[in-house]
């Protein structure tokens, strides 16, 4: 079943394109990686999708229905989950608070005056932490945690909202190659659980590699490959942008 | 002579600790508190003269031997400028000083704060200086009493000036709050009642303390009046004369400025006095009646300055509320305003009587025109205005006093 | 056509004396992020050691210009001199914690001045060969005007190359686009910091003894010119040296050619522009805010909140103790008539209502994010929302303590829109603006308001009208009013508020509308500033245009601020601490305001996170806890 279905997606700045003319599709339960060297426009087409920023033109359809120039929280309403590449998460808050946040949002409790915020969806937010492995942190501060942990915490805000698809915007940058193979082992293994479909921005090869079922490629806003991984390893356009300009360094 | 609550409490203690408790009632039933209060810290310029005037009365009338046989003790606070703390210092006052009576207050707001407070809660109010009408008149009630000669007493003075003059063509200049407002509607209503010709025809309203003087200056002269009627007063005056005098406003104009004579507004213009305003104040070096000659040197000698209006203000007040008491004999507040009906005092200026239809003191105000003099500004063909020419006819009184109690 | 050449030229030099000013204050904020209460303290320093230079030394004097460069170099040391002993030591406060510093010099430097130079205006001296005017097309005008308008662009040009042609401007510049990157270049902040300051208060200095000719020196020569100074800044694009110009030139020329429009009618209502000289300056700065959010030349800067380097510390719900000695001190306030007497009953009731004042501002504060320079404006209109009804509609105390809230609330929800689209600052300055266009409402409207004078004879009912059931009437209410906020604070109202602070973009990507939930919580917060301003005026039996002044609004700042912003007790310590200092010293001695500057400066450097925010560090750090 398709979930995300974006089609001739374009976006200029002044006079760079930084996106052209981008289509690819994907489906439930599928991780869909977007790669590409810097400044191909991974980052702005991340954002014309969550909402951050409107397109010049094309089209973005969530299980057929156009989401185009929505505003990120109307989109993640409709059930779409988003992870930052910088974590951002309510520093005052502890970590379970942050989840409940999200819960307390999810159920349209944001106007309740009354009662404590702390007694709301706590079971469910126990249980998206320990689906994350946080739950014997949940009452830490969110701004002490580890940067891996906090990684993890943004996994579990963004699960709240139930999503069909999870945006994941270079989910592992920042973290030592122990831990990056660890988040995306267990972000593999919540998105078959709840067949979430997951699109995702890496710099990390081996992470791209060793967990994405697909790949799309950008290249100066268009998109140069797409296919499995063994494919897009094969592409000679591939092979020229990374290994051409003296590979990923 | 500084008397302040923490000094008066030092001492009390300091006698209850020698003689033991009876002293405190002794030396509470010896003297006679009254309570002031005043903007000190807000607008020290004028305040500390008129502090200054109290404090050389209330030595005077206690070296005397007192009222009563007993001595005055004022007990004296800081406002901020602000009426709502001059109402909490009142309640401070009243309740926990016990004080017989409230006096002072400068700014008109802050007066009809103290007023408004005093007609609330039964006690009497002797109000200093502000000007505003609305103290005898709009708000004028039973318990409040008023020195200074009022804004429309003032007006009045000057609307009859400049009624004889060849003027038609009249611009005003004022700042925008009740003050300037209710000089420029008197001045504007006597003038034409007693010269229908005259003409008003520029208006001109800065913000108090912000005019923009230049500007100001260049609109007047853009209407080109022959008569300019003043009310700005302060750095606001100082402002607008030099910008005049640069400019050429006043060349060939008749300027009429309220207060301007008085020392606090015309010392800081020094060498740059305009000649030739027609002006109200005080000229305090040439007033050599016998009365004003004691207290000018009183007050020399114990200041080592001379004294401005606030300090005659200050030093008549007290004078006023020893009368009062004296007449009443006692201190109690329904005999208070009865003996203060129609009471009258013998001051600096010459004697003038407390009315008993709308509280007001019939104290006048000295109206000339300034000079120059050895780089100074000075008042100059000076006569005194007294006060009780300046009022209006009883029953228009009566009807701007709508509380009759 | 020369009169309008005149009045454009008069404007020109206004805009040169502004900009001085301004152009100092914008260079500090730009760098340190400080918003420099005490600018206006520095101007008026120029002024009189000006005035002293030039005429008054003991022996001999320094000639005009020579004491115009004496008295410039001068406050720039004493700024250094303030920012070293004082400001350096607090840098890594909360944002805007260095307001209530700079404040307090405010208030010290008011005293040292009158102490000095005595409370009479000084007539400053002309400048030498500059006294006289010229005729520019038939109409008079002064010499030393044109100079002032050639002396703002010289201004303007040397600072342009001070910052575009030096490597120390080079590091001025990337400093106020980014602190931590020059950090990181190796460059010894300190000495970038101090010597930002030493040429903003030069600046000041400079243009406080310009005014030498033009006007006398006075004492409230610091607070007439700060208000303007911000506007100037914040119109111009705060950090932004031409934008500062260009504001200054913006704002002097309407003042100007406002002075001069003849009366029109809109909508049957007539206007006359040359008496509403007030509020001109108040409402450019809102137009140009809600059009452009950054002022006319302002960029975008990074959150001042992330280069203080200070994490919020998380809220918890209050540990047993907190409560108990809540409890505790309620039990006091509940039995305080018993021994307090008449006056001490009228101090507690004031007491009471600024606290629910100041938790009211610290709602929007704390857990919002949104300082407020103008709370001033919901006090006020509450206060004359509840005389109003009472003068015009003989309304009952209580049903006029209900419109009270009603208006505030309906003033909130009005401001607040436009408010909650902007950030930091601007936000704040946005909120003084609305302030003041409320207090010049009050102050000139006088048919309506009463004008200065005000609205009397607002007394209680009969039933509250003794102190002692006016006390439990504010107290209930007060209370009330700020356990409701405390309890909203805890609420997922709060929680989501909190979370629009923290990182807004995180909240809009879980949904939470963070726009609307700030504009709910700034009308909130207005709804119980409305219910203190009601309750004000009852007790005071009066409303004043006093209750909506710029004084009210900072009186409201420091109390939360040296409570502590980060902790919800904050504002009720604050409060207390605050009002009682002030009532306590102003009745002690005539130096009140020294005494209380130097208090706030003690407690500043003391508590840099405010007295309960010291408290609960305190308190956790004995528990071995993370707070």
């Amino acid at each position: 079943m398709t979930v995300l279905e974006v089609t001739h997606l374009s976006k200029a700045f002044g006079g760079l394109q930084a996106v052209a003319d981008v289509s690819f599709t994907l489906a439930a339960g599928e991780l869909l990686a977007l790669i590409g060297p810097n400044g191909a426009g991974k980052s702005t087409c991340f954002n014309l999708l969550n909402g951050q920023l409107k397109p010049d033109s094309g089209t973005v359809r969530f299980e057929g229905r156009d989401i185009t120039g929505l505003k990120p929280r109307q989109i993640w309403r409709l059930g779409i989950g988003r992870t930052f590449q910088i974590t951002a998460t309510f520093a005052s808050m502890t970590v379970r608070e942050n989840v409940q946040m999200a819960l307390l949002s999810y159920h349209r409790q944001l106007a309740q005056f009354w009662r404590p915020a702390s007694t709301f969806h706590r079971e469910e937010a126990d249980k998206l932490l320990a689906q994350v492995g946080m739950l014997d942190q949940a009452d830490r501060a969110c701004g002490v945690l580890a940067y891996g942990d906090l990684k993890r915490v943004e996994l579990a805000v963004a699960l709240a909202n139930a999503p069909r698809l999870l945006l994941m915007d270079e989910p592992t940058a920042g973290m030592a190659p122990k831990e990056r193979v660890e988040l995306m082992a267990l972000t593999r293994e919540v998105v078959r659980q709840r067949n979430i479909a997951v699109l995702f921005t890496e710099h990390d090869m081996d992470v791209v590699f060793g967990h994405a079922d697909r790949i799309i490629v950008l290249n100066r806003g268009r998109l140069i490959a797409q296919g499995r991984p063994e494919d897009v390893r094969a592409d000679p356009r591939v092979q020229e942008i990374y290994l051409g300009a003296g590979g990923y360094a | 002579m500084k008397i302040r609550r923490r000094d008066f409490i030092a001492g009390a203690a300091a006698t209850a600790a020698l003689a033991g408790a009876p002293a405190i009632v002794r030396a509470q039933s010896a003297t006679i508190k009254i309570g002031e209060i005043n903007s000190y810290t807000t607008i020290p310029a004028f305040t500390l003269p008129y502090r200054n005037g109290w404090q050389l009365a209330v030595e005077e009338i206690n070296a005397a031997g007192g009222v009563l046989g007993r001595k005055l003790e004022v007990i004296s606070r800081d406002d901020a400028g602000k009426p709502e703390d001059a109402v909490r210092l009142a309640g401070e006052l009243v309740n926990n000083e016990k004080v017989v009576l409230l006096a002072g207050t400068f700014l008109s707001h802050v007066g009809l704060a103290v007023s408004d407070y005093a007609r609330q809660n039964k006690v009497y109010f002797m109000a200093a200086e502000p000007l505003s009408d609305a103290v005898t008149w709009a708000q004028g009630h039973k318990y409040c009493f008023r020195l200074r000669p009022s804004t429309y007493m003032q007006a009045a003075m000057l609307a009859e000036e400049a009624a004889k003059l060849p003027v038609k063509r009249w611009a005003t200049v004022s700042p925008n709050y009740e003050y300037g407002q209710s000089a420029v509607k008197w001045f504007k209503e006597l003038v034409q009642k007693k010269r229908p010709d005259v003409q008003f025809v520029a208006e001109q309203w800065p913000a108090l303390g912000r005019i923009d003087a230049g500007a100001t200056v260049q609109a007047i002269a853009q209407a080109n009046p022959e008569g300019i009627f003043n009310v700005t007063f302060g750095p606001d005056l100082t402002n607008f004369v030099r910008q005049g005098n640069t400019r050429g406003l006043f060349e060939g104009r008749v300027v009429v400025s309220m207060l301007t004579g008085e020392p606090e507004y015309l010392d800081p213009l020094g060498d740059e006095t305009p000649e030739g305003w027609i002006v109200t104040g005080y000229p305090w070096d040439q007033i050599d009646t016998p009365v004003h000659k004691a207290f000018r040197e009183a007050y020399q000698k114990k200041f080592n300055d001379y004294p401005r209006v606030g300090s005659v203000v200050g030093y008549e007040t007290f004078k006023s509320i020893a009368a009062a008491i004296k007449k009443a004999g006692s201190t109690d507040t329904e005999a208070l305003i009865a003996a203060s009906r129609g009471l009258v005092v013998d001051g600096v200026f010459g004697p003038y009587t407390f009315r008993a239809i709308d509280h007001q003191a019939t104290l006048g105000a000295y109206v000339g025109k300034t000079a120059l003099k050895n780089g100074r500004g000075v008042m100059v063909d000076w006569r005194y205005a007294d006060g009780k020419d300046y009022l209006p006819p009883d029953d228009v009184v009566r009807q701007m006093r709508p509380d009759t109690t | 056509m020369d009169f309008v050449v005149a009045q454009f030229l008069t404007g020109l030099a206004s805009a040169s004396s502004l900009f001085l000013v301004a152009s100092g204050l914008s260079i500090i904020f730009g760098v340190s992020r400080i918003v420099n209460f005490a600018h206006g303290s520095f101007y008026m320093l120029g002024a009189y050691l000006g005035w002293t230079f030039v005429t008054n030394l003991p022996y001999g004097h320094l000639g005009f210009w020579g004491g115009v460069l004496a008295a410039t170099v001068a406050v720039g040391l004493i700024g250094v001199a303030i920012e070293i002993v004082l400001l350096r030591r607090i840098y890594a406060a909360p944002e805007l914690f260095q307001l209530l510093a700079t404040f307090g010099v405010v208030l010290v430097v008011q005293d040292l001045t009158l102490a000095i130079w005595g409370p009479q205006d000084l007539l400053g001296p002309r400048a030498p060969g500059l006294r006289g005017a010229v005729e520019i097309l038939g109409q008079r005008f002064p010499r030393y005007e044109l100079l002032l308008i050639v002396v703002g662009p010289v201004v303007l040009g040397l600072l342009w190359l001070l910052f575009h042609r030096t490597r120390w401007g080079t590091l001025v510049r990337a400093a106020t686009q980014d602190r931590e990157m020059v950090g990181a270049l190796g460059v010894d902040q300190k000495l970038l910091f101090t010597s930002v300051f030493f040429l903003g208060a030069c600046l000041a200095g400079l243009g406080g003894a310009l005014q030498l000719p033009r006007e006398p020196v006075t004492l409230a020569m610091d607070l007439s010119i700060i208000a303007d100074a911000f506007v100037v800044v914040v119109v111009g694009g705060m950090g932004s040296i031409a934008g500062a110009y260009l504001a200054a030139l913006l704002i002097a020329e309407l003042q100007a050619f406002m002075l001069v429009a003849p009366p029109f009618t809109v909508l049957g209502i007539e206007i006359v522009l040359s008496k509403m000289t007030l509020i001109p300056s108040f409402i450019v700065m809102a137009v140009v805010l809600i059009v452009r959010p950054y002022g006319l030349l302002g960029r975008p800067m990074a959150h001042a909140r992330a280069v203080t380097g200070m994490i919020e510390p998380v809220v918890r719900p209050a540990p047993r103790e907190l409560k108990l000695v809540g409890l505790a001190t309620l039990a006091v306030l509940l039995l305080a008539p018993l021994a307090a007497g008449d006056y001490g009953l009228i101090v507690l009731t004031e007491i009471v209502i600024f606290v629910l004042f100041a938790a009211s501002l610290h709602f929007i504060m704390g857990p919002g994010g949104m300082v407020s320079f103008g709370h001033a404006a919901y006090f006020g209109l509450g206060a004359y929302g509840a005389a109003l009804a009472v003068k015009h509609f003989a309304a009952p105390m209580s049903v006029a303590l209900i419109l009270a809230p009603l208006a505030a609330g309906l003033g909130g929800v009005l401001f607040g829109w436009f408010v909650v689209r902007l950030s930091g600052v601007y936000l704040a300055m946005l909120t003084l603006a609305f302030a003041q266009i409320v207090w010049s409402i009050a102050f000139q409207w006088v048919e309506v308001t009463g004008g200065d004078n005000g609205i009397l004879g607002v007394w209680p009912a009969e039933w509250a009208s003794n102190a002692y059931a006016f006390y439990y009437l504010a107290l209930v209410l007060c209370v009330a009013g700020a356990l409701l906020l405390r309890r909203i604070i805890y609420a997922p109202l709060g929680y989501a508020l909190r979370a629009g602070r923290d990182s807004p973009l995180r909240a809009e990507a879980i949904g939470i509308p963070v726009a609307r939930i700030q504009w709910a919580a700034f009308t909130c917060a207005a709804l119980f500033a409305g219910l203190a301003g009601g309750l004000f005026a009852f007790s005071k039996g009066s409303v004043f245009p006093t209750y909506v002044s710029i004084p009210r609004s900072v009186d409201a700042l420091m109390m939360v601020l040296l409570g502590g912003v980060q902790t919800i007790s904050g504002p009720i310590v604050g409060a207390i601490v605050y009002a009682g200092l002030h009532e306590q010293l102003s009745r002690l001695t005539d130096y009140w305001r020294l005494i209380l500057g130097l208090a706030i400066i003690v407690l500043v450097l003391a508590f840099p996170q405010g007295i309960a925010g010291a408290a609960q560090r305190w308190w956790y750090r004995g528990k071995g806890e993370v707070a």
